[in-house]
């Protein structure tokens, strides 16, 4: 149930914050989710959904860090490659 | 997809059980919180890429398994009532109550339907002005913001058909009440990654403090949970009890505060029980009195009087890593997915369900 996934904004309306809406791409899928709890996040973006709420914007940057720090420590070669 | 295929790159997962391989010189036992990183351990298999030394028990994060049975029993007596349109998330339907599950409910008429979000239920509401439209708002601290905004918007939208019945719990008291045990063998703990995503991890430094464990944050792909089992290993075999993030891709200190802003606005803490376990004190939300005419218990005026768990049933101490579902005498001959004579065979979190389905390593 705290399952929640990322996925690319593709728009975002409304005025108010509280009721901020838009799609969502999850590879390909499109949903509709509400953004209240992002008010700032931008198309082109990654967010957290769950439950039809975005929860975060992912942070690129930390994202980035994490496999970098795993790259230096030898236990990442180059670009990693699909799923296992 | 981006953010998720790398970190399930297979070597790296290999490579980070070398290193705790490496770095566990004694026997360590950590737990889990959350049921949804159980089924990602389970299904991957990543216990048998971990030393023997390293053991892991399984926690409570598990909302479904905990609702206890008297609710499941109310949502069945609320959803059977004429008039009523009840929604749920798919998990609860197939939860054994007492004597019906909402599935059954279903079965014999009642008007119960499965939704992606709690909006979709205020949206049913707003389409249906002549019915009573209910959900059950069942979660963790993840699941807390969008309930509660699904019933901020239809206070302000004047959306008066719609009411929640709430089972909303914590995990910080549930932490500690596992601590509290006196079987407890929990050295450390996986803090559940997306509840910190709303409320961040400032409430998990006393628990580390006060109790001596190491608390590390982590996400729920394979190359997260092993990086946070090296980084609990690490923090055993040091002799540190600190609070670690180790998804900092998703989760800030102080958590994401609109979240937590509207939860607060909604919500009061409240104590609560926990099937199986027993009452918890300040471990569940239930509405605020300014939010009280959506409380759907007082607008059905449902029961929830005690009622007697099976007893072959040992989820309570299943769910607190007392047990391995493996051990429990009924599991996979009286208790199995189809025929569940408890919470945590059904549920996609639970314990019980997860050994069945992946098979797990036995102590
Ligand atoms: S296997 Fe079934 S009966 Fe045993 S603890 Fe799990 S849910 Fe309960």
């Amino acid at each position: 149930m705290c399952l929640a996934v990322p996925g690319r904004v593709m728009e975002v309306e409304g005025a108010e914050p509280a009721f901020l809406r838009g799609k969502v791409d999850f590879g390909g899928v499109l949903k509709e989710v509400a953004f209240p709890f992002t008010p700032q996040v931008k198309p082109g973006e990654y967010v957290l959904v769950h439950a039809g709420f975005a929860l975060q914007v992912v942070d690129e940057a930390e994202a980035r860090k994490t496999l970098d720090d795993l790259k230096q420590l030898g236990m990442l070669d180059d670009e990693p490659e699909g799923p296992a | 997809m981006k953010f998720l295929d790398e970190y399930r790159d297979g070597e790296l997962v290999k490579e980070l059980g070398r290193r705790i391989a490496a770095a566990a010189t004694r026997d360590w036992t950590i737990m889990e919180v959350c049921g949804g990183q159980t089924h990602t351990i389970l299904k991957t298999g990543l216990e048998g890429l971990l030393p023997g030394n390293v053991q892991l028990v399984h926690g409570p994060g598990c909302p479904v398994c905990v609702t206890p049975l008297e609710l499941i029993d109310a949502a069945v007596e609320i959803a059977l009532k004429p008039g009523a349109v009840f929604t749920s998330f798919g998990d609860m339907l197939r939860v054994p109550g007492s004597r019906l599950s909402l599935f059954d409910a279903r079965a014999r008429g009642a008007d119960v339907r499965i939704v992606y979000s709690p909006l979709d239920a205020v949206e049913l509401a707003r389409r249906m002005p002549e019915r009573e439209v209910v959900f059950f708002a069942v979660g963790f601290e993840t699941t807390a913001p969008a309930n509660a905004m699904a019933v901020w918007q239809a206070a302000r939208t004047g959306v008066s058909n719609f009411s929640i019945l709430t089972a909303h719990v914590l995990v910080p008291p549930a932490m500690e009440a596992v601590l509290a045990s006196p079987e407890c063998r929990v050295q450390a703990f996986l803090a559940p990654g997306h509840v910190c995503t709303v409320d961040g991890y400032e409430q998990y430094e006393a628990v580390a403090e006060r109790y001596g464990v190491p608390v590390v944050v982590t996400g729920f792909e394979p190359v997260d949970l092993m990086e946070g089992l090296l980084a609990a290993v690490r923090q055993l075999e040091d002799g540190r009890a600190e609070v670690e993030n180790r998804y900092a891709r998703a989760v800030k200190r102080e958590g994401n505060q609109e979240a937590r802003r509207i939860v607060a606005e909604v919500f009061e803490t409240s104590s609560r029980k926990w099937r199986g376990i027993g009452a918890i004190p300040n471990s569940g939300l239930k509405l605020r009195p300014a939010y009280a005419r959506f409380d759907a218990l007082k607008r059905f005026g449902a029961r929830t009087g005690e009622v007697a768990e099976p007893e072959q049933c040992q989820a309570g101490r299943v769910l607190q890593g007392l047990l391995k579902p493996t051990a429990c005498a009924a599991f996979g001959t009286h208790c199995t997915p189809d025929h569940p004579l408890g919470a945590p065979m059904v549920s996609s979190e639970g314990a019980c369900a997860a050994y069945y389905l992946y098979g797990g390593r036995d102590e």
